[in-house]
């Protein structure tokens, strides 16, 4: 039991790497589907939001984020872009990050082609700038101050999407989907506290603790938090649109299932083998 | 003069961006405008800096055969590749810069996070150990929050995701609220004391 107990403890790092990637990859092969129930909670509040804004609303959403995120964020991105062309809005999209503008171009692009929203009637993609706090104070009075023309060199003074949306009070809902700084924090001190706009989010799992105080105070009226709520958003956009295509993060939510079980049976084995060695160990040497 | 010149500059646009928050009327609002135009133009003429930066410092490791430099052509190549396609054919999709990006740059970084999970799973292994009391409450809190945050803890248990969410909204959220008022205090101290010309680090100086 010991000797057993000693392999355990020593166990070659590559085989802790084998079975997690056989964690992730078998699911997904597999297909394996587990039921996403969602409750009450920050993923239900954003939805709630969207559904109750009037129909032809303006909604901006910041993609914050780079490729390395984007396993977690664009699902986000996807169904949030399939919520709010479905309820008629509009959307005008924008990023701190550089990589971030063309990454919403996809998202937009692929689902406003799959839901016949137009390009500068349905939604626009200002592309990237520098800033961030900055920016958005001066978006506070002028949007075309800092966005004078769109990603694509179009003067904004020529977009009809754009005629009645002078600043970020002409703004219904700021969405923020964040991998980090410049994001969130960004958007509710600047665009919520000062212009009183209400702000949501997405961002990935581990930095979704930090934005719990700002749902607490009411500053932000909903977080989807990693690809569980990514997934939480996409069950709630098909629930009753059956012909919604099925998005990314739901099949991923049985490989993270899988994931965190193998992370905790190694927590489990590491400590037992702390317990039953190191301590006993310890006690002898004493 | 050298000293007093860029203290002078921080303090009238430090005490600027102060007014510019509480007083939304002209003069106020003009300048402070400006000076958020200024800040943006400032910023975009950082990103040409950090260009040339990356340029010299690769260069420099593939002259002078620094460590690892054969990675350092394989940044230079990709960084004009993506430039040159950028200039030359535009950002829109179905071109080269969007071909490269969606084909060559998301995977690539999609890739560098993934192995995160790798190494979490062989550090969690080795060090998240039951030493004490509070590294166990630390233990059983992380279980409780890794099963409520996939299906599976609903299936095992259907409290778990509530008790979950119960420690994400209320235990966390004391904890990070805290985090939060003290490092806006050390925001706010810092910043007036740069306006005030008493923190001067940011001049390059030691003083």
């Amino acid at each position: 039991m010991r000797k057993l107990l000693e392999k355990l403890d020593k166990v070659d790092r590559r085989i802790i790497y084998l079975l997690m990637a056989l964690s992730v990859f078998l699911p997904l092969a597999l297909r394996l589907n587990y039921p996403i129930p969602v409750g009450s909670g920050p993923s239900r509040d954003l939805f709630d939001t969207i559904d109750s804004l009037p129909a032809g609303s303006v909604v901006l959403m910041s993609y914050d984020y780079d490729p390395s995120t984007m396993p977690e964020l664009q699902p986000m991105a996807v169904a949030l872009t399939q919520h709010l062309f479905s309820r008629g809005h509009r959307i005008l999209a924008m990023a701190f990050w550089p990589q971030g503008a063309s990454l919403s171009q996809e998202a937009l692009t692929a689902v406003g082609d799959s839901l016949g929203a137009v390009q500068y009637r349905d939604w626009v993609n200002l592309g990237y700038t520098v800033g961030a706090g900055v920016s958005i104070v001066r978006m506070g009075s002028s949007i075309r101050a800092v966005y004078p023309q769109d990603r694509d060199g179009t003067p904004c003074d020529s977009i009809p999407m754009l005629r009645h949306v002078q600043n970020l009070r002409d703004i219904d809902l700021v969405i923020c989907l964040s991998a980090g700084d410049p994001g969130i924090h960004a958007w509710v001190m600047m665009a919520h506290d000062r212009f009183g706009v209400p702000v949501g989010g997405g961002c990935t799992a581990v930095s979704a603790p930090e934005f719990y105080t700002y749902l607490g105070t009411g500053q932000m009226v909903g977080l989807l938090g990693g690809l569980k709520g990514a997934a939480d958003y996409e069950t709630m956009v098909r629930e009753g649109r059956e012909n919604t295509p099925a998005g990314l993060a739901t099949p991923g939510m049985a490989a993270q299932s899988i994931a965190h079980l193998v992370i905790m049976g190694f927590i489990v084995i590491g400590n037992i083998t702390y317990l039953i060695l190191h301590r006993r160990g310890r006690g002898e040497a004493r | 003069m050298r000293l007093f010149l860029p203290l002078l500059v921080t303090f009238l646009c430090g005490i600027l961006m102060i007014l510019h928050f509480f007083v939304p009327h002209r003069p106020i609002s003009t300048l402070g405008d400006g000076l958020t135009e200024w800040y943006m133009i400032v910023a975009s003429a950082a990103i040409f800096l950090g260009s040339a930066n990356l340029i010299q410092v690769h260069v420099h490791r593939i002259s002078t055969k620094a460590r690892n430099w054969q990675y350092s052509p394989v940044v230079l190549g990709g960084f004009a590749a993506m430039m040159v396609a950028g200039l030359v054919w535009g950002l829109e999709e179905n071109r080269p810069f969007d071909y490269m990006f969606q084909n060559m740059v998301v995977p690539m970084g999609a890739t560098m996070f993934s192995l995160l999970a790798f190494f979490v799973a062989s550090a969690a292994f080795r060090a998240f150990r039951a030493s004490n009391w509070r590294a166990t409450l630390l233990l059983t809190s992380a279980f409780i929050v890794m099963l409520g945050r996939v299906p599976l803890g609903g299936l095992i248990w259907k409290r778990i995701p509530e008790i979950s969410e119960w420690m994400m909204q209320v235990p966390n959220m004391a904890g990070q609220r805290a985090v939060m008022i003290g490092a806006a205090l050390g925001v706010v101290s810092t910043s007036l004391r740069m306006i005030f010309g008493i923190e001067r680090s940011y001049l390059g100086g030691t003083d």
